[in-house]
Formats: structure tokens, C-alpha cells, sequence
């Protein structure tokens, strides 16, 4: 939530927004509003997925079916929880370079102590939520070495970067590929929901943002704190549950010959860590304190901030979330292979993050803006890919689109900061 | 109101970085209610003395009474829970975040972690009204969208919310331009007619003579006099604060100082 989104009965000279009617012509006035001020939030990242949808449709001729909805849920989930953990690490001005070998350490953890007639034949869970701990406390590490010793971010991970791509090289250089054959870690990517399971799941995650308005509503209940208007929580509350409920329909009409497919687990993985995170930064003191040291790292050590504290939780959780994307990649495949992890995941984390509007200088950016970012490049990607496009064309497209949304956002910012916003 | 001990006695500061000689045997106090400057030439060792009181640095010797009670500060903590607030220089807030978060960061209202906004939101607003601060249209703003003036307002009003007793301003008005630096000044002479101790540290004797009751004037790091201001001229200060020479000599109190002492 944006104070755009704010409405407040009870104060001297009252803003510009405030005059605004209220109902229906409000919101509209009131969007109209944020788009002279350049306040623009995720509208042009979500307009750019409706307008790359459609134009793919048009093309290419196995893009827009239900299938390949579930592929593409499957390919972007990996990406996006990475992108989760980017998030965070720039919100505090720093940046982690190490997240796509760290995700080939998690997962290459995960195969090595499931594996069948190896020393630890673990099970499964026991296996992943050990590799996110080894892979947390490595980020951990790092984030120690930056905030402790000093040391820029960019070099640790950098040296990150060098040392896990070298571990996994040692250890995949004479077995190639380890094949991951426990259900519970291939479950991750691919487990497919019943139908009305993932009916089910779509009205859960339709109601949280309601009930959270709610929430607000009677917190603030006899104060004269400023609200957001029934009009603009309700329009929302439907565009979510457009979001939800299409999904689950789309989901539930894939059928690959004649197996019926349905919601999968990486889609509801997206959404689950997105409302899990977005409640860590917007709700959390651990949140506040985030977008503190971001933004004047000084002014928050005066205030009493545990700032290294800050600092190593958040690389912490940057390798947590690079764990489980690792995971999610390598349930994928069933395997750990050399190449991994695929493509360059690391750029593509970032990009989904940046693309998603957080700003590479600390203190500004939201947890959606990772989720809406990675699923526009694996939109992208997907549908190149699907017209047969060669890799060299898809970096380029991927490349010019991240160009093209950091520059409308750095428009955006000096019309805000021109409107005096 | 002098009958009562002073709210803040530093008692024979002493501070040394390596070889310079930061701060030689400094009295200073401030009484409650009261706005008292700290003037100086640049080196004289104001923004020293305000780190020893402030926790930042600890001085090498002397004694800092607080309410009549000896007390050692070891960090902005210690301070800041015996009611010394100090508002710095640059300000400190976060550009980022809106007036609410930068008033209560670092002491966050929550439960279990989870942030109370309704009780944060409304206590600000009434801060700032108390304060007569009315020219923030609302504080969910950006501290970013703020001009200098309501900026500084914001800080001032961060330090007073906290029940503080001690009010440490480090050059309020640098940055300002004529009208906001009027209404700065404004509020601080609101602190001290709400009961506060104010300790104002400036370079610009016009903000001081709008604002203190009584001047003390650092000069290398040494005492060269307190003032009160009704009894002295501008003047007098600059001469003390360019010429003015040490009332204490080796450690023996001096009752003669550059001016009218207290």
C-alpha cells in the first residue's frame, strides 16, 4: 500500500487527494492523480505481461494453452523465489551475486542426501529443509564478512560467486548428473493439485488481502488515522481474485493426450512466500528496520538499529531463498547436473527484482515487485521460446525489456519527485 | 528555579584524541526549562561535548551529573533512557520512509514483532500538534516530499516524544532558509517554555540571541564564559568566542568570567 492509496478525514490543509470524491469517481480521479505524479506502483509492469500475452498468443501457436500456463508456473518458480531474497539484500543498497551457485549448493545438498545407497539416504524433507539451513547459514557468512569486516558486498559475493561455482564443479566433475528420486523434493515443482484443491487455495490467498484491510479497519477503529477507501479494497479484492480464481481455471483445464494436469505446488510456492515476505517487510519491525538501513544506514544506527544484525539476517535469508530455488530448479529436472544452475539464474533474479521496481540504491522496492518482474522474463522467455526463437535473441529481448522498465521507472521517480511526492 | 539543581552538570570534562587536546576541564549545565547555547569557533570542542553526553564518546575524565545523580553514559542507549535526545546536524532521519516510521525508528510500537501502525500514527499527530508543527499535511508522507524546515521539525519532534528532559540541538537552522529557520527557532523556544532543557549548539549568535536564556562560550576546547543573554550584548560573545580567555586556571573554578558569570 501505497499513502496514494490513503485517505484521511482530519488534517489542517488537506492534500490534494484528500479533496477527492469518494466511490468509484474518487478511485478514478484518484488513479488519474498517481499517473500525472509519475506514482504509477505495478501498473506498467502488469500492463507489459497483459500486452507480452497477447502478442505471443497471436504468434506462436503453442504458447497460449492451458499446458504450457502449468510450464510456465513451473519454469518462473524457481527464478522468482530467488528474486524473493534480491528483494531484500537491495533494499538494504547491497547486492548478493552469489544466489545462483548458492542455489546449485541447495540443491546439490538435497540430491546428495537423498541419494539411495549413498551414507545418508535421507528422506526427502528431512533433506531440503537441511540444505535451506547449510545454504542460510553460508549466506549468513557472507553477510557477516560484509557487515562486520566491511568488506563491499559486491566483492564477498563476488569471491562467493568463484568459491560455490568451484564446490560444485569438484563434486559434479566425475558423476555428471546425481538423479533425485524422492517424491517430496520433486514435489516442490511438480506436484499437481486436485481441481478443487485449487479451488480451495485460490479463495485462501483471495481473502488475505481483505481480511488484512479489515484488520486495519478496526485497529483504526475511533482513531482519525488515515484508511484506505471500501471503494479502491474492494476493486482490488476483485482484481485478486480475477488473478486466483483464472489461474486455478486455466490450471484445471491442462491436459497433457489425456492426463489432466492442475494448479501446481511451484505456483502456490510463489504465492505463499510472496504473502510470507511481503508480511516480513511491510509488517514486521525486522521489515521497518530493513528499509531503514537502506535507506540512511547512519540515521538507523542512531536510532538504536542493530544494523549488522540487519545486514546478516538479510543475506541469510537471501541464501534461504536461493536454497529453495535451487530445490524448486532441481525437482524440475529430477536431477543435479554440471550445468547447474541453468541459464544465468543469477541475472534473471536480478532483473525480475529491478524489472519489479526495486531500486538498486537501498530503501525502495516491495516483495511484489519480484514476483511480477520474474513472471514478465519467464513470460518472455517461455514465449521465445516457444516460437523457436534462438537463446541469443531471448538474452537480447530479456536484456532491452529490463532496460526498458528501469528507465520508465527512473521517469517515474523524477515526476514524483517533481510533483513533490 | 535555580534553587533546584541543574538538570545537566558536566563537572570538569576532559577529552584527548591522541595529542589534541579536544576538550580541557569543561563545566557546562542546563537547567530545566531553560534553552542554554554552546557557542565556539570551529575546533572549539562543541560537537565533542555533546558526544560525551550523548554516548557517542566517552570523556577521559570528569563527572556528568544528570537531575542531582552522578551518571555514566556508554552509548546513545544510556541517553537516551535517562531523557537526552539529541537532534544532529544532518538530521538522521530515512528519506525513504514516511513521518510516522521516522518518529518512532529503532522504537517501534509492536507485538510480537508485528508492528502496531494504528497507535504509532495517531501518537505522531498529536506530537506534531502539540508542537504546533501544522504546516506537514500528513504524516504519511515521505520525510523525501518534506522541506528543511519540516524535516527539522520532524527530528525536533522525534527527540520530544520520548519523554525526553534533555533536548541536544546540533546546529538546527544550517541548513535553512529565513522563514523555516524562523520557525525552527520558534519551536525551540516552545521546548523550553514546556519545561524541557534545551542545549543549542550554534554558529549563528542571531538564532542564539532570538532563542537562549544563557550562553556558554567554548573557545579551544576551554570554558571562556557563560552569559546570560538579557544581560549581554552580541558583542561580547564574538569577543569570547575569538579572544575570550579560560575562567578556570588548573583546575580552580574562576567566579570572573568574560562576562556576567552566573
Amino acid at each position: 500500500m501505497t499513502s496514494a492509496d490513503v485517505v484521511g478525514p482530519d488534517r489542517a490543509p488537506p492534500l490534494e487527494e484528500e479533496q477527492l470524491p469518494s466511490g468509484l469517481r474518487g478511485v478514478r480521479e484518484r488513479a488519474w492523480l498517481n499517473v500525472r505524479t509519475g506514482n504509477l506502483g505495478p501498473v506498467p509492469i502488469i500492463v507489459g505481461e497483459i500486452a507480452v500475452v497477447i502478442i505471443f498468443a497471436f504468434t506462436a501457436t503453442n504458447f497460449f494453452t492451458a499446458v504450457n500456463f502449468v510450464n510456465l508456473i513451473e519454469q518462473t518458480a524457481g527464478t522468482c523465489m530467488l528474486a524473493y531474497g534480491v528483494v531484500f539484500v537491495l533494499l538494504l543498497g547491497e547486492i548478493d551475486l552469489s544466489i545462483g551457485y548458492l542455489a546449485g549448493i541447495g540443491a546439490l545438498v538435497v540430491a546428495e542426501l537423498q541419494l539411495p545407497g549413498s551414507k545418508w539416504q535421507m528422506n526427502g524433507i528431512l533433506a531440503m529443509l537441511l540444505a535451506v539451513a547449510v545454504v542460510s547459514v553460508i549466506g549468513g557468512v557472507q553477510g557477516s564478512i560484509v557487515a562486520f569486516v566491511g568488506v563491499p558486498s559486491f566483492v564477498v559475493t563476488l569471491a562467493g560467486f568463484l568459491i560455490w561455482q568451484g564446490v560444485i564443479l569438484n563434486k559434479l566433475e566425475q558423476r555428471g548428473t546425481i538423479i533425485i528420486q524422492d517424491r517430496w523434493i520433486n514435489y516442490t515443482d511438480l506436484y499437481i493439485f486436485s481441481p478443487a484443491a485449487g479451488w480451495v487455495i485460490a479463495a485462501i490467498f483471495t481473502a488475505l488481502y481483505p481480511l488484512s484491510i479489515l484488520y486495519k479497519k478496526i485497529v483504526a477503529r475511533g482513531t482519525q488515522i488515515a484508511q484506505q477507501s471500501w471503494t479502491s479494497a474492494v476493486l482490488k479484492t476483485i482484481g485478486i481474485g480475477i488473478a486466483a480464481f483464472g489461474t486455478v481455471a486455466i490450471c484445471n483445464n491442462a491436459k497433457i493426450i489425456t492426463t489432466p494436469e492442475g494448479l501446481p505446488l511451484a505456483g502456490v510456492l510463489m504465492v505463499l512466500f510472496f504473502v510470507l515476505l511481503t508480511f516480513l517487510a511491510k509488517w514486521t519491525t525486522f521489515g521497518r528496520h530493513v528499509y531503514a538501513v537502506g535507506g540512511n544506514a547512519e540515521a538507523a544506527r542512531r536510532a538504536g538499529i542493530n544494523v549488522p544484525r540487519i545486514r546478516v539476517i538479510v543475506f541469510a535469508l537471501s541464501g534461504c531463498m536461493a536454497a529453495i530455488g535451487g530445490i524448486v530448479f532441481a525437482a524440475q529436472v529430477n536431477s543435479v547436473a554440471l550445468t547447474f544452475p541453468p541459464g544465468n539464474l543469477l541475472l534473471n533474479a536480478i532483473a525480475s527484482a529491478v524489472i519489479g521496481g526495486v531500486s538498486l540504491f537501498g530503501g525502495r522496492g516491495e516483495v511484489r515487485g519480484a514476483l511480477l518482474g520474474a513472471v514478465l522474463i519467464g513470460t518472455l522467455q517461455n514465449g521465445l521460446n516457444t516460437l523457436s526463437i534462438s537463446n541469443g535473441w531471448i538474452y537480447i529481448v530479456t536484456g532491452l525489456v529490463l532496460l526498458g522498465a528501469v528507465t520508465l521507472d527512473t521517469f517515474a521517480v523524477r515526476l514524483q519527485a517533481r510533483s513533490g511526492r | 528555579m535555580s534553587d533546584k539543581p541543574p538538570l545537566l552538570q558536566l563537572q570538569s570534562i576532559t577529552k584527548t584524541f591522541g595529542s589534541v587536546q579536544a576538550l580541557d576541564d569543561v563545566d557546562f549545565e542546563v537547567r530545566a526549562g531553560e534553552v542554554m547555547a554552546l557557542v565556539g569557533d570551529n575546533g572549539a570542542g562543541k560537537s565533542t561535548l555533546v558526544k560525551c553526553v550523548a554516548g557517542t564518546h566517552a570523556a577521559d575524565s570528569g563527572r556528568i551529573v544528570f537531575e542531582g545523580q552522578e551518571v555514566h553514559i556508554h552509548g546513545p542507549k544510556d541517553a537516551a533512557k535517562l531523557g537526552i535526545e539529541v537532534v544532529y546536524q544532518d538530521l538522521a532521519l530515512c528519506d525513504n520512509l514516511d513521518v510516522v516510521q521516522n518518529m518512532y525508528l529503532g522504537r517501534e510500537v509492536s507485538r510480537a514483532q508485528i508492528l502496531s501502525e494504528a497507535p504509532m500514527e495517531q501518537h505522531t499527530s498529536e506530537t506534531l500538534k502539540s508542537l504546533a508543527v501544522t504546516t506537514i499535511k500528513s504524516v504519511r508522507q515521505t520525510v523525501a516530499t518534506l522541506s528543511g524546515g519540516q524535516r527539522q521539525s520532524v527530528a525536533v519532534a522525534r527527540a520530544v516524544m520520548w519523554n525526553s528532559k534533555l533536548v541536544i540541538l546540533d546546529e538546527p537552522t544550517a541548513a535553512l532558509g529565513v522563514a523555516q529557520t524562523e520557525q525552527v527557532l520558534e519551536l525551540v523556544r516552545r521546548l523550553g517554555s514546556q519545561g524541557l532543557g534545551v542545549m543549542l549548539i550554534s554558529h549563528n549568535l542571531h538564532d542564539v540571541f532570538e532563542t537562549a536564556d544563557r550562553i556558554t562560550v567554548l573557545r579551544l576546547g576551554r570554558n571562556v564564559g557563560v552569559f546570560e543573554r538579557r544581560q549581554t550584548t552580541q558583542q561580547a560573545v564574538v569577543e569570547a568566542i575569538t579572544a575570550g580567555m579560560p575562567t578556570k586556571v588548573s583546575g580552580i573554578p574562576s567566579t570572573a568570567g568574560a562576562g556576567a558569570g552566573p
